[in-house]
């Protein structure tokens, strides 16, 4: 009972983003702090996992090493096929731009720049020619809906829109992996749905994506849901039927 | 059995507000505006209209001879509809609630590993919430359905919460651990399924 991997379930291919046997152990000594214990977790394309657990179970510590943010102190991320532990800064920098897209509670617009501006900032970063940048800036923001805002300004949005267009920015290039913590932030429940709908949306078109959250209702959009407690995955739901199998009467 | 008569009752008083219509459409309409979430039986439609033709509530609108009889409201119907929708429900004396039971024996059971149970039920739980998100999703543009189904949805939601603070709770009552009422908590990693 020493190991807290989970069975993977049958994936379609190969998957975007694996944790194996991932500690992360901050301090030394006496004051060791073991904020992840062992996890592993695979997510495929096209798949929306949820992580829940209570403050302190290390649910943003999970999502930040599988973003390259942050480094385990033991085991592998790989994201694609590629080990981040191999690369060098550089190169896992690049990873991070291209590869993954992060969403956080905090949206993170630059408040000096437009909607379209903000989503094209990361292409722009990556070398991207401005002109192609701003068409697939507009794109995306069309695709969510949110095609009339591209020339406004955070401010003169409703949060729900400024966190629609921070998910924008976070999935603008065809990326892969999309991590999102608490994504909703203070939005109400309606408007917090929408934002959840889009990601869900983003999955079904072959992202996959790991959404942090404590709000059982956010959990529901998942595919999979996993418990993280004191570090350790404990355990997860099991695989859903189809929606038509579900609230059939039973006269 | 009562509260069942109650509110099939008052459903049906309020679907025939809309137009008369025979017991069979009476039926159908209950289900699609609850996605079918409580199902009716044919029996239950008629029984309800029965009684409710007794008091007065409703009455035949079409010839004896027809073989299918259309109902509507009479004044007295209408105006019950308008006091359903005008009065509060009462929620007078708490239902029984299964899980609410299992744990407070679970807590005064020996050897019974209280974190599993409720690790146990939150999994269970939020896969369901995960189904009734699907089902919504499937029926968005029907209002009536919606409403009912954010209701099985928080209705989830309020169960996973309180479980989590049940969990703060004994994590905190055994952290005091002078309470004789409390088992022993095994590691977290116990609860993942054998």
């Amino acid at each position: 009972m020493t190991t807290t991997s989970l069975a993977v379930q049958p994936v379609l291919n190969h998957p975007v983003l694996e944790l194996r046997g991932v500690s992360r152990v901050h301090g030394h000594g006496d004051a060791v702090v073991t904020a992840l214990d062992n996890v592993s977790l695979n997510v495929a394309a096209g798949e929306f996992v949820a992580v829940m657990g209570p403050s302190g179970s290390g649910k943003s510590t999970l999502l930040t090493i599988a973003g390259g943010l942050d480094s385990p102190t033991s085991g592998d991320v790989v994201v694609s096929n590629v080990r981040l532990g191999g690369l060098t800064r550089t190169n896992l920098a690049a990873v991070r731009r291209r590869s993954i897209g992060y969403v956080f509670q905090n949206l993170n617009l630059i408040p000096s720049l437009t909607a379209a501006e903000n989503v094209m900032l990361p292409r722009e970063l990556d070398g991207v020619p401005t002109r192609r940048a701003r068409r697939e800036a507009v794109a995306i923001l069309a695709e969510i809906g949110l095609e009339a805002l591209a020339d406004r300004f955070p401010d003169d949005m409703s949060g729900g829109q400024q966190q629609r267009v921070a998910i924008a920015r976070a999935i603008v290039g065809d990326r892969k992996l999309i991590l999102a913590d608490e994504p909703t932030g203070a939005l109400d429940s309606v408007t917090g749905e929408e934002v959840l709908r889009l990601l869900r949306a983003r999955c079904d078109a072959g992202a996959a994506a790991i959404l942090v959250t404590h709000d059982a209702r956010h959990a529901g959009w998942a595919d999979r849901v996993v418990f993280l407690r004191d570090g350790k995955l404990v355990d997860e739901t099991a695989p859903l039927d189809s929606p038509e199998t579900l609230l059939v009467a039973e006269v | 059995m009562h509260t069942e008569y109650v509110s099939v009752k008052h459903g049906l008083l309020a679907l025939l507000e809309q137009r008369p219509m025979y017991g069979y459409q009476l039926r159908q309409e209950f289900e699609s505006s609850t996605g079918s979430t409580w199902p009716l039986n044919v029996g239950q439609v008629y029984t309800t209209l029965a009684r409710l033709e007794r008091d007065g509530l409703v009455v035949p609108a079409n010839g004896e001879d027809d073989s299918q009889r259309l109902y509507r409201l009479t004044e007295d119907g209408r105006s019950e509809v308008r006091g359903w929708f005008a009065t509060p429900l009462r929620h007078e004396s708490p239902r029984r609630d299964e899980l609410a039971i299992k744990l407070a024996l679970a807590v005064r059971t020996p050897g019974v590993d209280v974190r599993a149970v409720i690790q146990t039920q939150r999994t269970a739980t939020v896969r369901t919430l995960q189904e009734y998100t699907r089902v919504r999703e499937s029926a968005v543009d029907d209002l009536s359905w919606l409403l009912v189904a954010d209701s099985l949805i928080f209705t989830a939601e309020a169960e996973i919460r309180w479980l989590d603070h049940c969990e703060t709770r004994l994590a905190r009552a055994q952290r005091s651990s002078s309470s004789p009422t409390t088992t022993p908590v095994s590691a977290p990693n116990q609860v993942v399924k054998q």
